[in-house]
């Protein structure tokens, strides 16, 4: 999953054909690090691995350091699912599931976890697990190349369903939406992801979670030293203070944008600084006025956090991303990042979210936590740049709750419903009293050089009449503020004409039309 | 949602025979557990080095040099290759001869790949790749049909097919439409990209492993390259992850440039693409442009049609010309042209040389013509299912194609109007138009399309196949044929009609790997004639081991060869039931042969090359879709609700494996006219190059009712146990997506004659305009 487009691979590769001098990049690659060990459970066994460089991908380990080829490489970008693999985590003495691609995942950041592959699922004597055995089933494997990723899609189903119960079409699509097939269509695998909780489970396929949960607490009794190669600090202040001390590491989540640095811009980091271990920030706290998201909670996560309080977000959150990426990469992440394209940033600026940056500060006693906190759309400053300092890190992001009062939607305009990045992405929060526009914050992506803010347009609505003559000024407003782009996504004409017929939507919606999206069509099967 | 309640298909029906019973495709078990081998998985020999392609960062220019000092600098790196290394001919053994092996002399597209960088892994060799500089005076590139057209720039000579005056039939005609519109090209997107691995070993000798639909070209273009005889080389393929066409010639290139580094280096070499470069060095389906005028009466039935076909080649032939030909010959797809002109252009661009894709040519030829009778049928305020049906080729008269061919086998007529009616289209489209009427914003569109698609490679040579059935002494059987697997279930279908010959279980019938050295001369796996050909080549081995068995037996029992059965794993006369395997031990101990060869070629085809008149098919392949879609008419996204399915694949061998080629191949056309835009930029640098931004159909595109059915009847021509090819018509039955999101376009007042393929979001929202 890219975060930004093609173009930026584009200036980075005929840079590099045409311009750079070779003894720049040279330098950095001859830079030979000493790899770290990395510790990670495999079929109930812990697996060693020495001298692994902090940038190697999970897939490029399974395949190349381990041999293990059920796991596939289609993409190398986290956008085909072949390489999808299971981690299996200790939460609160109980094991979770996420499947997540390995290809851009790197590869310590699974040190302490379990990891299923296809090849780990069979009882040792053969017996195929039932997320196999209803693939064979149904038909649903031809070339057969996409197909560990998808057997391994459906094994977190499956263990998150407490044994493939349950599961309607809408879920399964859902929850297969980042696995691609180019042979099937897709309904036979649907079909298996709806039927294996029908087939039997071999005694051999049973996973046991209370010897896993606790092989998985002897792994990480063993910690890696402090001043390593790859840096995963288990506490917020060990977090702060490792940045202070490695302003040059590489700052990394879940790398579901990261990793595409490394597998296609062809990045090296001598060391990275991984936020997703502390445990402070791996939490969502809950508050009378807003909720925090830590920087460590996956875009899974956090989006449930939301969806809890926000019902009408449910689809927007699965279509944010397929749910590899979803499992793997965090909403902080997503934010830091400051991609233009990112879809989280114009819902959170509608909401009003605000994010908080800390950093270790030192003091006579050694030291301690400093924080600011600042409205998101104030982070960005440009293309990608924002006013972090060097030893700052993005921790927390406050969303206000509901208040009941405001109309809310947030909409996503891309080639493909589902696993695709925005042409054009806006959302908006207004609370319309007596008829009049008492509160409006507009969110918009895709049409400028950050995430931004419709401050213009807001103020084209504000105190005005909630009617028709409104509607048109303000869409006139929302055309005028951003001068999109044309790229391979949509041409800024179409983007500038969306942005306003997506208002216009906001209009009908907020006038209680009904059936006006084609989501609304799912009720309306009868018909066909 | 007809699927939920669908139950698990159990392959273990305890049939007599092997074939017509929906058995696992062979390699599912392995494939669900990660154990099936693709190439990239195949345990490295000692000594093994990795390739990186050097690419082409401009479309178009002279090439003065290329400078991989940079490169060769970097630990790890252990050559550069380029055309200097070509023990052979500098050019590959294309068709055409018209392409470099290494760019030279002049750059033709980005991402034209110069030479290789080997080094100790994959990574090393690409990222310093990329440290490669390029010295090119860049020229202006021709980067559209059309600009190519008006320099009368080609790839190969155009092409004019006619009959009749159609110029004067549209002079005539009561009514006459003129349009023009452009069909995009489409990515491959087989999941496993392109891969070569390359082992140099005795006295010249190579074995090549290649991810190929065309193990025997690959065999050829190496040799040639290596200036070696055919015989030298050996290319195996187990399977290939994905294939529909991007794999026939386009695997031969890695291959070619592969064994050229490790002849030089006496190295094995494997050569892996990236998926970004994967997509900026092989070509993809042909974008087509097109304008037509055409002439009918007030029920819509032609009278003339004249019609320009400009297909984008690319920078070199490859596959162009029969491309475009079958272009031509499904211009009509079930209708009947009377008096008609087509011509045909092979335009030459600064872009990947386009190449075979599913269909090859076949959808750009359908979907003219439906867009013509959809067209109509909105002129004259007509059901468009109607002037269809009124122009459908008769069964005596009116029934023979503008290439002279008769068509013998038709089945449209029923097979619509069954669908019509089991679909309920005729009302829905009623519903559809009083739902729309109280919608102000979603607007739904329906469409009914058939496909009529030629069976057999136009080039009457490629019409034959060969196969091999060993016998072990333990009863056990191997078959190999000259066919690849690529998912299609090729294997298993051979499998399927070998054990129906020896009268044994499906499972005693093992299928090993494409290897040129087992079935020589083999052509592509492609055309849709995998089955028909291999198949019945499979089927004659296994029978002139049978006839040897039964010749055995016959002498055994004192009994007429033909009294003897093979059935159930037994071997049956009157007077004795033996068991297979003793029969298999006994004739070997009677130094009986227990191996065959089997040889089939299709009858009844020919075709002139130069005039495009004959008959180049065996027999055509038919069905039918209706599709309803609804767009949003503030946004232009829109969504696939309902497919309603009939398709004829003659007698299944197996049905499971036909529906899935049915159902994917619908998804993937689905794809090919909605969400999947190849965007080239005034440079001639693709953008969409990775899945990130080229959008193939994903699991959520899948339409809520998806509904598919066989047509009961066996192909009436004398084919492999009745049987039809499954693998290219289905892909066509998309059109009808198409064709229902142009309806909806119509319904909500817009311009349908004015929207392209891909329907994406953004063309259905201008052409709502």
């Amino acid at each position: 999953m890219r975060a930004d487009g093609g173009s930026g691979i584009l200036a980075i590769r005929l840079s590099i054909c045409c311009a750079t001098p070779p003894g720049a990049m040279l330098s950095r690659m001859n830079a030979k690090k000493p790899g770290q060990t990395l510790r990670f459970l495999r079929r109930g066994e812990a697996v060693t691995v020495h001298d692994v460089a902090p940038d190697r991908t999970l897939l490029d380990l399974l395949r190349e350091d381990l041999h293990l080829s059920a796991t596939k490489e289609g993409c190398g970008e986290g956008d085909c699912g072949a390489c999808t693999v299971v981690l299996g985590e200790a939460v609160d003495g109980r094991l979770t599931y996420k499947a997540i691609n390995s290809c851009i995942r790197l590869a310590h950041s699974v040190d302490g976890m379990a990891v299923y592959t296809a090849e780990d699922i069979a009882s040792p004597s053969g017996e195929l697990h039932p997320a196999q055995e209803a693939m064979v089933r149904c038909h649903g494997s031809q070339c057969g190349f996409c197909t560990p990723g998808f057997v391994m899609s459906l094994f977190g189903l499956y263990q998150n369903t407490g044994g493939g119960q349950g599961i309607t079409r809408e879920q399964a699509q859902a929850d297969l939406s980042g696995n691609l097939c180019r042979c099937t269509g897709y309904r036979p695998i649907l079909d298996a992801a709806q039927q294996m909780g029908a087939l039997p489970l071999p005694a051999g396929c049973t996973v046991d979670e209370a010897a896993t949960v606790a092989a998985l607490r002897e792994l990480k009794k063993k910690k890696p030293a402090a001043d390593t190669p790859y840096l995963r600090p288990t506490s917020l202040s060990d977090l702060l203070q490792a940045r202070a001390a490695h302003p040059q590491a590489q700052v990394v989540a879940g790398t579901t944008d990261v990793g595409l640095w490394v597998t296609k811009m062809h990045k090296r980091f001598p060391q990275i600084l991984d936020v997703t271990a502390a445990r402070e920030l791996q939490r969502v706290e809950t508050y009378p006025h807003h909720i925090a998201i830590g920087a460590a909670v996956t875009l899974t996560d956090a989006f449930a956090a939301l969806v809890k309080e926000r019902p009408h977000l449910q689809t927007f959150s699965q279509r944010f991303a397929g749910l590899p990426v979803r499992n793997s990469g965090t909403l902080g992440g997503n934010v830091a990042n400051g991609s233009p394209i990112g879809d989280s940033m114009p819902l959170l600026i509608a909401l009003g979210a605000s994010v908080v940056l800390m950093r270790w500060k030192k003091t006579k006693a050694g030291g301690e936590i400093a924080h600011r906190e600042l409205r998101l759309e104030d982070l960005y400053t440009g293309y990608r740049t924002n006013v972090m300092r060097p030893d700052e890190l993005l921790c927390w992001i406050k969303v206000p709750r509901p208040t009941g009062h405001a109309l809310e939607k947030v909409y996503k305009i891309s080639k493909r419903f589902d696993d695709d990045i925005s042409a054009v992405c806006l959302a908006i929060q207004m609370t319309v009293k007596a008829g009049v526009v008492q509160q409006v914050s507009i969110g918009a992506g895709g049409v400028a050089a950050t995430p931004a803010r419709a401050r213009q347009t807001e103020a084209a609505l504000l105190g005005q009449a909630w009617n028709e003559d409104t509607v048109m000024a303000a869409t006139a407003a929302l055309r005028a503020e951003f001068q999109p782009i044309s790229d391979m996504r949509a041409s800024a004409a179409y983007r500038q004409t969306v942005q306003g017929n997506l208002l216009r939507r906001f209009w009908l919606e907020s006038q209680g039309q009904q059936a006006i999206n084609l989501e609304s069509l799912k009720t309306l099967e009868a018909l066909s | 949602m007809n699927a939920p309640d669908l139950k698990l298909v159990v392959d273990n029906t305890p049939a007599t025979t092997a074939a017509g019973v929906s058995r696992f495709h062979e390699s599912a078990r392995a494939q669900v557990a990660g154990a099936a081998t693709y190439i990239d998985d195949i345990p490295e020999v000692r000594g093994t080095l990795h390739a990186a392609p050097v690419c082409s960062p401009v479309a178009h220019g002279v090439l003065r040099g290329i400078d991989a000092s940079a490169a060769l600098a970097v630990p790890g790196v252990h050559a550069f290759i380029g055309p200097d290394d070509i023990p052979g001919d500098q050019m590959l053994a294309a068709f055409a001869h018209d392409e470099p092996v290494f760019a030279q002399g002049t750059v033709q597209f980005l991402g034209q790949v110069g030479g290789l960088i080997v080094a100790d892994d994959v990574m090393t060799a690409r990222r310093a790749a990329r440290l490669v500089k390029w010295d090119i005076e860049a020229l202006e590139p021709v980067l559209t049909p059309q600009q190519a057209h008006a320099k009368q720039s080609y790839v190969l000579p155009p092409v004019h097919v006619t009959r009749g005056d159609a110029a004067a039939a549209l002079q005539k005609a009561p009514h006459t439409l003129a349009g023009a519109f452009e069909v995009g090209g489409q990515e491959h997107f087989y999941l496993e990209g392109q891969i070569a691995y390359v082992l140099p070993l005795e006295q010249q000798q190579w074995w090549v492993w290649s991810s190929t639909q065309h193990p025997g070209e690959v065999q050829h273009w190496v040799s040639h390259a290596l200036g070696l005889s055919n015989h030298a080389v050996t290319v195996e393929c187990r399977r290939m992850g994905g294939g529909f066409g991007g794999k026939e010639t386009q695997a031969g290139h890695l291959a070619v440039w592969a064994a050229i580094a490790a002849n030089k280096l006496r190295r094995p070499v494997k050569l892996r693409l990236d998926r970004d470069d994967d997509f900026m060095v092989t070509g993809k389906r042909h974008p087509f442009a097109y304008s037509y005028r055409v002439g009918f009466d007030d029920r819509g039935r032609l009278c003339g049609l004249e019609l320009d076909m400009l297909a984008n080649c690319g920078f070199s032939a490859d596959l162009s010309g029969p491309v475009a030909d079958r272009a031509i010959f499904h211009a009509d797809n079930a209708y009947f042209l009377e008096d008609v002109a087509i011509h045909s252009y092979r335009c030459k661009t600064n872009t990947q040389s386009h190449t075979a894709y599913r269909g090859f040519g076949g959808p750009q030829g359908v979907i003219v013509i439906e867009r013509i009778m959809g067209d109509i049928a909105r002129h004259l305020g007509i059901d468009a299912l109607d002037v269809r049906l009124a122009n459908l080729y008769g069964i005596t008269e009116r029934n023979v194609t503008h290439y002279q061919m008769t068509v013998e086998d038709n089945i449209l007529e029923p097979l619509m109007t069954q669908l019509a009616l089991t679909s309920g289209y005729r009302e829905r489209a009623e519903q559809i138009a009083q739902w729309n009427a109280s919608s102000p914003v979603i607007k739904r569109g329906i469409s009914l399309t058939p496909v009529k698609f030629g069976i057999s490679f136009t080039a009457t040579l490629f019409n034959q196949a060969g196969a091999l059935v060993h016998v072990y002494t333990d009863g056990s059987v191997q078959v190999n044929h000259g066919g690849t697997e690529m998912g299609q279930g090729l294997n298993t279908k051979v499998a399927a009609i070998v054990a129906d010959e020896l009268g044994v279980p499906f499972e005693r019938v093992l299928s090993t790997a494409s290897d040129t050295s087992k079935v020589p001369n083999a052509s592509a796996t492609a055309a849709s004639s995998g089955t028909d050909l291999n198949g019945r080549a499979a089927q004659f081995a296994a029978r002139q081991v049978r006839q040897n068995l039964a010749a055995f037996v016959a002498g055994l029992d004192g009994v007429g060869a033909g009294a003897v059965r093979f059935e159930n794993g037994q071997v049956i006369t009157e007077k004795t039931t033996r068991s297979w395997e003793s029969v298999v031990g006994a004739a070997y101990a009677n130094r009986i042969q227990l191996w065959s060869d089997g040889f089939y070629r299709t009858p009844k085809i020919h075709y002139d090359k130069v005039t495009m008149l004959g008959r180049p098919f065996y027999y055509f392949a038919y069905g039918a879709a209706v599709t309803e879609v609804a767009i949003d008419t503030l946004t232009g996204e829109s969504r696939v609700l309902a497919v309603d399915i009939l398709h004829d694949v003659g007698r299944s061998i197996n049905p499971a494996i036909d529906i899935g080629q049915i159902e994917g191949g619908f998804v993937q056309g689905m794809g090919w006219l909605t969400t999947e835009q190849l965007v080239w930029n005034g440079k001639g640098y693709l953008q969409t190059h990775a899945p990130s931004t080229y959008k193939i159909p994903a699991t959520g595109d899948i339409p809520a009712h998806f509904k598919v059915d066989l047509w009961p009847e066996p192909n009436r021509e004398d084919n492999v146990h009745g049987s039809k090819a499954v693998g290219e018509p289905p892909f066509m039955l998309a059109i009808s997506v198409f064709e229902a999101l142009r309806d909806a376009v119509a319904q909500a007042g817009g311009r349908p004659e004015a929207m392209n393929a891909p329907a994406t979001a953004e063309e259905v929202l201008n052409s709502l305009a």
